[in-house]
């Protein structure tokens, strides 16, 4: 990630996102050379929902490929061996699999939606008690649907923004950030070093967030 | 749904969703989260982010074992997992499984109030505290931060009002005298990220100031 986003981060000016052309969508292929995982956001998600409709193989291959070296990573990161890594991504694919019904476009990217599971299942074996999880929201599968079409393209469009908005940060920030999602990083770290780091993106998320909220609680509201 | 005006600080939600928080602040960002739409988005939000550093990360090596592992649980019978627990009353579904039943087995600390001790552990404690109306709790230092999540009636003290939902968050230097709102008694969700002072707080406890 880091070197593929350096390269980025390099050669554009650090414009605020509202002024810079083109970043709309899968914008990202100009850096087809060394961007195949970054220019990947929209397919991933389409391969989650092959899973869910379809029950399709092929697709869940795909995510296998893309996700199994990375959440391995990231869990040996986190401190775990690389045999308990790859027991939690067993688990992990394969809730992916089986819960794949319970997987709503509208509000996750297919890679926060795994990003959650793989984080609740590696706590799951590290504590050895359930990690305490929010009670899900219930939203009605007809209201769901009308509305995912929008909110899966406005979600995709500022996940892409903020991919943007960390690859124009300084080295030394993008590292922090990284490490504290990766799980590096303790709670006071987090503290301590993340918010600066994020500050000029966190406005960004939340605005994308916000748009969700309101649009979930008129859903509730019907 | 109530107007919560007492949020989860960034830093506490950043570090829930990238796993880094321990168990009693866990539970308190859950119980908060089921209750508050605002952090249920901030929440996703940090899981967003956590998604496009996950996607971005450099890969390592798999082993075919894992490959072999997974395939051929795809078309594996699996039981189907006990549901969640769902919420009881006031309590949610996290706080629920955590109390293993539908009511928090109280014990009394003298004056009316009670507490349930949910968890302890090397990163902090959680308990569950039921203050009468009126009620004040004495000042108390808690070696660490304290989160106080109100789930039922509500409390005050010298930095604000607490109604349900609302989450307070006590550095250890505050010196502060939390005092139940009057009508309903008020039950709370307390979590701090060091080991309860038993010799500490309890005989403060067992000697409450009334004050209303």
């Amino acid at each position: 990630m880091i070197e593929t986003l350096t390269i980025g981060a390099e050669t554009k000016m650090p414009l605020p996102q509202g002024l810079r052309p083109g970043y709309a969508g899968k914008s990202m292929n100009d850096r087809s050379a060394s961007s195949e995982q970054i220019s990947q956001g929209c397919e991933q998600t389409d391969w989650l929902v092959a899973v869910r409709d379809a029950r399709d193989k092929a697709a869940f291959g795909r995510l296998y490929d893309h996700f199994t070296p990375r959440l391995k990573g990231m869990l040996i990161r986190s401190g775990m061996s690389g045999a308990a890594a790859e027991d939690v991504v067993q688990d992990v694919m394969l809730t992916i699999w089986r819960k794949a019904h319970l997987y709503d476009e509208g509000r996750a990217r297919a890679s926060a939606w795994i990003y959650r599971i793989a984080r609740n299942r590696q706590i799951d074996v590290i504590r050895r008690r359930p990690r305490p999880v929010p009670d899900e929201m219930i939203v009605e599968a007809e209201s769901r649907e009308a509305h995912d079409a929008d909110a899966m393209v406005s979600l995709e469009q500022e996940a892409e923004q903020l991919r943007e908005a960390l690859a124009t940060l300084p080295q030394s920030q993008r590292d922090i950030i990284e490490r504290a999602y990766v799980g590096e990083l303790t709670q006071v770290e987090i503290r301590e070093a993340t918010g600066l780091a994020l500050g000029t993106i966190k406005s960004r998320i939340r605005l994308a967030l916000e748009k969700l909220r309101h649009e979930l609680k008129d859903l509730r509201d019907e | 749904m109530k107007q919560i005006t007492h949020h989860l600080p960034e830093w506490l939600i950043r570090s829930y969703a990238a796993g880094s928080l321990g168990h009693a602040f866990s539970l308190v960002v859950a119980t908060h989260v089921s209750q508050c739409d605002e952090c249920r988005a901030r929440l996703e939000a940090e899981e967003t982010a956590g998604g496009v550093v996950l996607e971005g990360l450099e890969v390592v090596d798999t082993s075919e074992d894992l490959r072999a592992r997974v395939f051929d649980g795809l078309d594996e019978d699996v039981a189907p997992e006990p549901p969640a627990p769902r919420r009881k009353g006031i309590y949610p579904g996290a706080l629920v499984a955590e109390m293993g039943s539908d009511q928090p087995r109280w014990r009394s600390l003298g004056g009316g109030i009670r507490q349930a001790i949910l968890s302890e552990d090397k990163q902090g404690s959680a308990r569950l505290l039921y203050i009468p109306p009126g009620m004040a709790v004495p000042d108390h230092t808690h070696g660490g931060l304290e989160l106080t999540l109100v789930l039922q009636g509500s409390f005050h003290d010298e930095t604000g009002e607490f109604g349900v939902g609302d989450v307070e968050v006590a550095e250890d230097d505050l010196d502060h005298t939390p005092t139940a709102g009057i009508g309903e008694a008020c039950i709370c969700l307390a979590a701090t990220d060091a080991p309860l002072k038993f010799k500490g707080i309890v005989p403060r406890l067992l000697q409450p100031m009334f004050r209303i």
